[in-house]
């Protein structure tokens, strides 16, 4: 999906760092040490007040390391100016801090004031960066923050991070503060960007789902920012590294492996189909002719159009006039999708198509429960 | 009737031969406040901006602030005198200590309100404390700071009225004056007219800081 461009981000290292707040003897952070690649989205994930902030704050020195080492790059951020440092690193923050006193425009043309771009330049920016996050400039510039829904606030918020187009992304639980909705799309918005533009982004969140969701690997973090597990989401999912991990994977575990895997990747079963030109008489004798109790039927582009069933094509004079609702999944979408459309049918399966829409096969639960099954049993013999 | 008729001819009579003298009056009454309303401001701002991060110091300012305000504006002008002299300095010097406590307490309590999320953006995007300061907090705070302004604005026109009494600018001359001749024919109309000057003077001053509240606060903010 990625793969594709290089990555514009840089790689983040921290070394051995550690922070102690004046007057607590408890380090907030304690020796952590983490190599974050470049190009990658890194979610820090963890229980409130474990730290995971704290040492996302350091990287941009809004929290400065007690003792430790952080690179940027090749570069040591401790040695960097802080207010350089942060104007190279772009930095989103839940309810998305937008100032209310300044229009969009000016809240996403920050940075690129601070760093004195002429004022053109910071239009077309603005431009720009608008439309990559799905705001019409001219129809959004020149509002307030108040006048934009939190989702909208947010999107700005995610446009002014990236205002100067810095290598590094610190996000703090960008999207905790909107609806769920909202929170999905805009996850998903921030994949497509992250598609093109291939930024190193440190994300901090407390919701695991976010974490797998998003996270190309996941540093699930315990007390003192101690790292319980450093590896992809499928890995963690698969095999938590010890009884706290498995703890905040939580029960969901199973469900959210099927969201890392595509319909592509398991194998589809087939069901008899039958063409919506057909009689009646036709498509009684292919599913009599089958093992199951019901067809699919697709158009003449073999493309699934809807279902019949064959209690209700007992007395039916046409075909047209026993067929059903039909929801499809694609051969890219994920497993949990399927499950959803399973659950929803009334066949108990997902009807997959394939490229142009055609009709691939379907996908049952069974397939589903053998897939699970079988990550399992891979997971606990690596 | 006969009375009120005869108070209202000798008011206007008063007004239009004394034309020019008030018009002075007036200008000197409303420029004096002013510019201790502003001086007032900057110093209020200052000490607010220096104090409010630290929990102590923010209250011994609007504690001392508050303290002055509570001294008798007699007394505090009598207070200046040894200090001062008579005349314009000592006047100006009590308008502007009259007017510290809205504004340092409007500009703590302001800045302590700012959204810590707001402060936090602002140092991740990359911005200095003085840029913070001056481009999200003080613009945050600015129409509380204004109100603070308006407060003081209204308070000083009438203490300045007072300051005639350490021969001080403005209208006060004219009330005083007034006062120091009852029983004279012109002493009611002296008197009265630069009371309701003031009053007047005092609720244009405010339009306008109103005005000038409006054309100066971020449609974002308002």
């Amino acid at each position: 999906m990625t793969e594709h461009t290089d990555p514009t981000g840089v790689r983040i290292e921290l070394d051995h760092v550690s922070k102690v707040y004046p007057g607590s003897k408890q380090p907030a952070v304690d020796d952590v040490s983490l190599d974050i690649p470049a190009g990658e989205i890194v979610v820090f994930v963890g229980p409130s007040g474990c730290g995971k902030t704290t040492t996302m704050r350091m990287i941009n020195r809004l929290s400065e390391p007690t003792s430790g080492r952080i690179l940027i790059g090749d570069q040591d951020a401790l040695s960097i100016k802080p207010t350089e440092l942060r104007r190279s690193i772009g930095y989103a923050i839940q309810q998305a801090g937008l100032f209310p006193h300044m229009t969009i425009r000016q809240n996403v043309g920050l940075v690129p004031g601070l760093l004195n771009w002429d004022r053109s330049r910071i239009n077309d920016r603005v431009d720009e960066l608008l439309d990559l996050v799905g705001l019409e400039p001219a129809q959004y510039a020149d509002r307030y923050p108040r006048q934009l829904s939190g989702g909208q606030q947010q999107r700005v918020g995610v446009a002014r991070a990236l205002a100067a187009d810095p290598p590094v992304l610190l996000m703090d639980e960008p999207f905790g503060a909107v609806d769920p909705i909202t929170r999905s799309t805009l996850q998903d918005e921030l994949l497509r960007l992250q598609g093109e533009l291939r930024k190193t982004i440190v994300f901090v969140t407390h919701d695991f789902g976010e974490a797998v969701k998003l996270g190309d690997r996941i540093a699930v973090l315990g007390q003192q920012s101690k790292i319980l597990q450093y590896d992809t989401p499928q890995n963690i999912l698969a095999s938590p590294a010890d009884d706290t991990v498995a703890g905040f994977v939580g029960s969901g575990a199973s469900l959210r492996q099927l969201g890392l895997l595509r319909v592509k990747d398991v194998a589809l079963e087939s069901r008899p189909s039958v063409h919506r030109d057909d009689s009646a008489e036709q498509v009684r004798s292919v599913i009599a002719g089958s093992d199951y109790d019901w067809a699919v039927v697709l158009d003449d582009r073999e493309r699934p159009v809807s279902w019949v069933r064959e209690t209700r094509l007992r007395h039916a004079a046409s075909l047209s006039d026993a067929v059903e609702h039909l929801d499809v999944v694609s051969t890219q979408s994920t497993l949990e999708d399927a499950l959803e459309a399973i659950l929803a049918e009334q066949h108990a399966s997902a009807v997959v198509t394939g490229p142009v829409g055609r009709y691939e096969g379907v996908v049952t639960l069974d397939t589903l429960i053998d897939t699970i099954t079988r990550l399992r049993s891979e997971a606990g013999s690596s | 009737m006969t009375s009120n008729n005869s108070l209202w001819s000798a008011l206007w009579t008063y007004v239009s031969t004394h034309y020019p003298q008030l018009l002075f009056d007036s200008y000197q009454h409303v420029s004096a406040v002013v510019q201790s309303v502003v001086i007032a401001t900057v110093i209020g701002v200052v000490i607010g901006v220096l104090t409010y991060r630290n929990a102590l110091a923010a209250n011994l300012a609007t504690t001392t602030s508050s303290v002055i305000l509570t001294v008798p504006a007699f007394a505090l002008l009598g207070l200046l005198i040894p200090l001062f002299g008579l005349g314009v300095i000592p006047s100006v010097t009590a308008l502007v200590l009259y007017s510290l406590l809205p504004i340092i307490r409007n500009t703590i309590v302001g800045l302590n309100a700012v959204d810590p999320a707001l402060t936090d953006a602002a140092r991740g995007i990359g911005m200095s404390r003085f840029t913070t300061l001056t481009r999200v907090e003080l613009r945050l705070v600015w129409p509380a700071i204004l109100s603070a302004m308006r407060l003081s604005t209204q308070m000083s026109m009438g203490v300045l009225a007072i300051a005639a009494y350490v021969k001080g600018p403005g209208l006060g001359n004219l009330i005083f004056a007034g006062l120091a001749r009852v029983g004279s024919p012109t002493a009611l109309p002296m008197a009265l007219t630069g009371t309701l000057l003031v009053v007047i003077l005092a609720l244009v001053l405010d339009v306008v800081l109103v005005l000038i509240g409006r054309l100066t606060t971020s449609k974002g903010i308002r």
